[in-house]
C-alpha cells in the first residue's frame, strides 16, 4: 500500500502505515502521537487541526497525508524550535513566546483551540511581526473560539510581538 | 502498560493496577504528582468516598504538601484554582502546596454535577469547611507535638510554630505525611474570619494553563489505549422529531466490505462502526448505508411558534403577586409584546468523545461528563451492569456549557465495547454533535408591563412557551428501546424562571406563568447555559426598554427607578459607569446614514447573581448586519474568590451572548435539523468580536454565589435594546440576522 511513504514533522522523517488518502490528522495523532493537532469539525471549518506546511497553516483535517511528503511540517510540538530557526537562535527556547504570552495573558478558557491559535498566530508573526489590531482580526477569522478568549487572544499576539521584537540572535 | 484496559475477563477491572499505573490513565489535571501512595485504598472500591470523613477530601503529604480531592470538574472555568484558594486559605497553604486529582467514581467525593454555575457556590463552602476541619486536626496534632495550645500556634506555608517562637515549629508533612486524618467531618471547625483571608480574593494565575498551553494537557480527545478501537455513530444525519426515534429499517453490509477490518455494531436502533484505523471507521460510518424509518412530523422552523402557542401544555402559575389585571387597567402606558427565541446548540468547539472499555464484570468509561456519578447511573442501566461495577473517569473536552453530546457519546462507546469485546474510542463527528444535540429549547414569550405617569412600574405579566430536557440520551434510548422521556420536576417542564422575569424591579402586582410544551414532536432539549435565561432576558428587559421610551425617559434612568435592590443597581451603575453612560432617551438620534449607532443595558441573572451589561452596537441598514462594538458587562456574584476568574466568565458569556443573540439558531424542516456545520451553524467569529470590559463587583462579606451565566441574558437585552436606539424599530425574534434587520426595517416604512 503505502509502504514508501514518508513524512517530516518537526524536522523528523517518519514512515507512515496508513493510506495516503488518510487525512494528515489522524496520521499525526494516531501514529505520531502528538498531540498538538486535535480533531475539532473534521471539515477545515474551525483550525483546531491547524499544521505549518512549509511555513504555511494548513488544516490537517482535510489534507490526505499523501499530499504533504514533499512538505516539511511543523506542529504546536515543533514550534519553538520552528521559531529559533526563523529567526537565526543558536538555541530554541523552551517555548514559543506566543505560548509564553497566551500563560502571561491568561488567555484561553477551556483550551481546546489553542492549537490552531497558536499555529496561525505564529504565523502572523512569522509574516507580519507588528501586526495592527486589524491584521490580528483579519489573520486569526478562520480560527474559532467558543469559550469567547477572543480578547485575550489578542492581546497575547500583541504582548508576543513586543517580546519577539525584543529579542535578538 | 495500562493492562487493564485489555482484561475483560478478569472481574472486577484491576482498579488497583489501574491506579498504579501512571501514564495516559492517570494525568488529567492532577497537578505536579501521580497517585498517592497514602491512600492506596483510595481507589480500589466503587465510590463515591464516605462524605463525612476528612479522608476523603483532603490528603496531606510528607512533602508538606496537600492534594485537595475536588468533585466539581474542570472545564476551562478555572474552578480548580478557586476551590484549591479556598481550601489554602483555610489550611494556610500556598498555591504550589496544592493539588487537585482527576474527578473519578472510584476516587472522589459526590459533590454533584459541575453545572449551574454551582463549582463555587455549592462546592466551596464544603471544601472550606473540610479544610477547616482538617486544619483543626491538624493544630491538635501540633499542640501535643510542640507542647502548647492550639491558641498559642499559627501557621504559614503548612508549617505550624509556636507564637512568638519561630524556631519551635512542626510542619504538616511531618505531623501527618501520607497518614489519614482519621477525623469526622463535622462541618463545624472555626472557619478564618474574612479580614484575615490572604488567598481569597487574590487573583491566583490558574493552575490548568501552564499545561493547556505547552501542550501536556490531556484532553478527552486525546486518550488512546492499547487494543482500542475507534467507534463512530451511524445516524440520520440530523434529529428528526423527538419520539420518533431513529429506526434502521435496512443496513446493507456490503456497502463497506471495501473498507478492512470495518464491523457493523448494532443493538437495538441504536447502530455504529468499529474499526482498527480511525480513517476506516470515519469512512465506514459515511458509507454505511443504511435505510432508515422516515419521519417529517417536524414543525420547521416556519411552524414552530405556531404549533408551540397551540400545544396542550401544563400550565404553572410560577408568581402571581398583588393584582395584575387591575393594575394594567388603570396604567398610564402600556407596552405588550411576543418574542420569538430559538433552539440553540451547545456546539462544543471539540465534538464529544468518549473512550470504554467493558466486560462482562465491569467497565471504564472515560468521559467529559459534566457529572461522573449520574453518568455511571445512566451508564449501568444501559450495559446492563451494578452501578458498582462501572467506573467513569473525567477528562475535559472543550467547553461545553451544559449538557452537550458528552452522555451519548458515553453510552456509545460503552454498547460498542461491550459488543466487540475491546475497548473502544467515540469521537463525534461535527454533523454528529450538531445534529443529535439535546438542545437549549426554543421558547415564546408573551410579555405586557405597564407604568404609572411618574414612570413607576405598576404591573408585570410574563407567559412564556417550551418544552423541557431530555432524562435519557439518544444511545440508552436506541439501544434499549425505551419510550420518550422529559424531566417534569417542578412546573412539569423547566418553568420559567422568576429571577429572569421581573424579580429586579419593585413592582408590587406581578404575574408569571409557565405554560409547558410536551416535548415529543419537538426536539431534544438540555440545559444550555444560562438555560433559557437569555431568552427571558430578551423578552423581559425590551419590554422594560418599551416602557421607558414610552415615558421619555432615559434607560438607565428608568431602571434605576424602578429598581428596590442595592446590589441590582450595584451591577447596573457600574456597568453604565464604565460605559460612560450620558443620559438621553432611546432612539432619540436617529441617522438616516447607511451605518447607524445605537447602545443599550440590560439586566439578567440565573439564580442568585446579579448581572448587567451595556451593548454597543453599529447597524449597516443596507446590509442589515449588525456588529457589536463594545460590551461593558458587570457581575455581582457575592464574595469572588478569584477576580481574574470572574473577569474571564464575564468576557466568555459576553462573547458568547453576543454570538447567540446574533447568529446563532438551530435550523429544520418537517424531516430533520439541518444546520450540521460551522457555516449552518456560525458562530461569532474572532473579526467580528467586540471590545470588552468585565467588571467585578466584589462583595466579600456575601456568600459566593454563580459567576458563570448572569451576565448572558444581560448582554442579549442590551444588545437587542441597542438594536432600537440605533433604528428606532424593535427586534423580537432573535438571532438577529441580516435577513431579519432589512425586513423589520423595511416594514417600518
Amino acid at each position: 500500500m503505502a509502504d514508501d511513504l514518508k513524512i517530516k514533522v518537526n524536522g523528523r522523517l517518519s514512515p507512515v502505515a496508513a493510506s495516503p488518502d488518510t487525512p494528515l490528522l489522524y496520521v499525526l495523532t494516531n501514529e505520531l502521537n502528538l498531540w498538538g493537532p486535535r480533531f475539532g469539525c473534521g471539515l477545515a471549518q474551525c483550525g483546531s487541526c491547524s499544521v505549518l506546511a512549509d511555513g504555511v497553516e494548513i488544516r490537517s483535517c482535510v489534507t490526505p497525508v499523501g499530499a504533504v511528503a514533499n512538505k516539511s511540517l511543523t506542529t504546536f510540538e515543533g514550534l519553538a524550535a520552528w521559531y529559533a530557526e526563523q529567526k537565526g537562535l543558536a538555541q530554541a527556547p523552551a517555548l514559543h513566546p506566543l505560548q509564553q504570552a497566551f500563560i502571561d495573558e491568561q488567555a484561553p478558557q477551556c483550551g481546546y483551540c489553542y492549537n490552531g491559535m497558536l499555529i496561525k498566530g505564529s504565523e502572523l508573526l512569522a509574516q507580519t511581526p507588528r501586526p495592527s489590531e486589524a491584521q490580528i482580526r483579519s489573520h486569526m477569522d478562520g480560527h474559532l473560539c467558543r469559550c469567547g478568549s477572543y480578547p485575550r487572544i489578542m492581546k497575547a499576539i500583541q504582548l508576543a510581538s513586543t517580546t519577539m521584537a525584543g529579542a535578538t540572535r | 502498560m495500562n493492562a487493564i484496559l485489555t482484561d475483560t475477563s478478569a472481574g472486577p477491572l484491576s482498579r488497583r493496577d489501574l491506579l498504579k499505573g501512571g501514564g495516559a490513565l492517570v494525568v488529567g489535571f492532577c497537578i505536579g504528582g501521580s497517585a498517592l501512595p497514602a491512600l492506596a485504598a483510595r481507589g480500589d472500591a466503587a465510590g463515591p468516598p464516605d462524605p463525612n470523613t476528612i479522608d476523603s477530601w483532603i490528603a496531606v503529604h510528607a512533602d508538606n504538601t496537600a492534594t485537595v480531592y475536588l468533585g466539581k470538574g474542570e472545564f476551562g472555568q478555572g474552578n480548580t484554582t478557586g476551590l484549591l484558594q479556598i481550601a489554602g486559605e483555610e489550611l494556610d497553604l500556598d498555591m504550589n502546596q496544592l493539588r487537585s486529582v482527576q474527578l473519578d467514581t472510584n476516587t472522589v467525593p459526590n459533590q454533584g454535577a459541575t453545572t449551574s454555575s454551582s463549582s463555587i457556590h455549592r462546592g466551596g463552602p464544603q471544601v472550606r469547611a473540610a479544610a477547616a476541619e482538617a486544619r483543626q486536626a491538624l493544630l491538635a496534632l501540633a499542640s501535643t507535638r510542640l507542647g502548647v495550645q492550639t491558641g498559642s500556634l499559627t501557621v504559614s506555608k503548612g508549617v505550624v510554630s509556636i507564637d512568638g517562637h519561630p524556631s519551635r515549629s512542626v510542619s504538616y508533612g511531618a505531623l501527618l505525611g501520607d497518614k489519614p486524618f482519621n477525623v469526622k467531618f463535622t462541618g463545624i471547625a472555626p472557619q478564618k474570619p474574612i479580614n484575615r483571608y490572604k488567598l481569597v480574593g487574590t487573583r491566583v494565575p490558574r493552575v490548568d494553563i501552564p499545561d493547556k498551553m505547552t501542550g501536556k494537557y490531556v484532553y478527552m480527545q486525546q486518550v488512546r489505549v492499547p487494543d482500542m478501537l475507534h467507534g463512530r455513530v451511524v445516524r440520520p444525519r440530523g434529529q428528526g422529531a423527538y419520539g420518533d426515534g431513529a429506526k434502521p429499517l435496512s443496513i446493507d453490509e456490503s456497502s463497506i466490505a471495501g473498507i478492512p477490518g470495518a464491523r457493523i455494531v448494532r443493538k437495538g436502533d441504536f447502530v455504529g462502526v468499529v474499526a482498527e484505523r480511525e480513517w476506516d471507521a470515519v469512512k465506514a460510518a459515511r458509507e454505511l448505508k443504511v435505510s432508515w424509518k422516515e419521519s417529517a412530523t417536524l414543525p420547521g422552523n416556519a411552524d414552530l411558534f405556531d404549533r408551540m402557542r397551540a400545544a396542550k401544555t401544563t400550565d404553572t402559575v410560577i408568581a402571581d403577586w398583588g393584582d395584575a389585571a387591575k393594575a394594567f387597567a388603570g396604567a398610564a402606558h402600556v407596552a405588550s409584546s411576543s418574542y420569538r427565541c430559538p433552539y440553540q446548540s451547545h456546539a462544543p468547539f471539540a465534538a464529544n468523545c468518549a473512550l470504554a472499555d467493558v466486560g462482562p464484570n465491569g467497565a471504564l468509561v472515560m468521559s467529559s461528563t459534566q457529572d461522573i456519578y449520574n453518568s455511571r447511573d445512566m451508564l449501568a442501566e444501559v450495559l446492563g451492569l451494578p452501578v458498582a461495577k462501572v467506573r467513569v473517569q473525567y477528562y475535559e473536552g472543550s467547553g461545553t456549557f451544559g449538557r452537550s453530546c458528552y452522555e451519548d457519546a458515553a453510552q456509545a462507546a460503552a454498547v460498542m465495547s461491550q459488543a466487540v469485546g475491546k475497548p473502544v474510542r467515540v469521537q463525534f463527528m461535527r454533523s454528529d454533535e450538531l445534529g443529535w444535540d439535546d438542545y437549549g429549547p426554543a421558547h415564546l414569550a408573551d410579555v405586557r408591563a405597564g407604568i404609572d405617569a411618574g414612570g413607576k412600574l405598576v404591573a408585570y405579566e410574563y407567559h412564556g412557551w417550551q418544552h423541557g430536557w431530555m432524562v435519557n440520551e439518544t444511545t440508552h434510548e436506541l439501544a434499549l428501546l425505551t419510550p420518550p422521556k422529559e424531566r417534569t420536576t417542578g412546573a412539569g417542564s423547566i418553568p420559567v424562571n422568576r429571577m429572569s422575569t421581573g424579580s429586579m424591579y419593585a413592582v408590587a402586582n406581578r404575574r408569571v406563568v409557565s405554560h409547558a410544551v410536551p416535548m415529543v414532536g419537538y426536539l431534544k432539549g438540555a440545559p444550555l447555559r444560562s438555560p433559557l435565561d437569555l431568552s427571558f432576558a430578551f423578552a423581559s428587559e425590551q419590554t422594560i426598554d418599551e416602557l421607558a421610551f414610552l415615558a421619555k425617559i432615559d434607560p438607565l434612568e428608568f431602571r434605576r427607578n424602578n429598581i428596590g435592590d442595592e446590589r441590582w443597581l450595584g451591577v447596573l451603575n457600574a456597568a453604565a459607569e464604565a460605559a460612560a453612560w450620558k443620559p438621553r432617551v432611546a432612539a432619540s438620534s436617529l441617522s438616516a446614514a447607511e451605518i447607524v449607532t445605537g447602545r443599550g443595558i440590560g439586566l439578567g441573572t440565573h439564580h442568585v447573581s446579579y448581572g448587567a451589561a451595556v451593548a454597543e452596537i453599529e447597524v449597516n441598514r443596507r446590509t442589515g448586519n449588525i456588529v457589536a462594538t463594545r460590551i461593558y458587562g458587570a457581575l455581582d456574584a457575592g464574595q469572588v474568590i478569584n477576580p481574574a476568574l470572574v473577569e474571564n466568565q464575564i468576557v466568555g458569556q459576553m462573547i458568547q451572548a453576543v454570538s447567540r443573540t446574533l447568529k446563532e439558531e438551530v435550523t429544520f424542516d418537517k424531516n430533520g435539523v439541518t444546520s450540521l456545520d460551522w457555516v449552518s451553524y456560525p458562530v461569532l467569529r474572532f473579526a467580528e468580536h467586540p471590545h470588552v470590559t468585565p467588571i467585578v463587583v466584589q462583595r466579600l462579606d456575601e456568600p459566593s454565589t454563580g459567576a458563570g451565566e448572569e451576565v448572558m441574558g444581560a448582554t442579549a437585552a442590551a444588545v437587542a435594546n441597542a438594536f432600537f436606539d440605533a433604528t428606532g424599530v424593535r427586534l423580537r425574534q432573535y438571532p438577529l440576522t441580516p435577513e431579519r434587520v432589512k425586513a423589520a426595517l423595511a416594514a417600518r416604512t
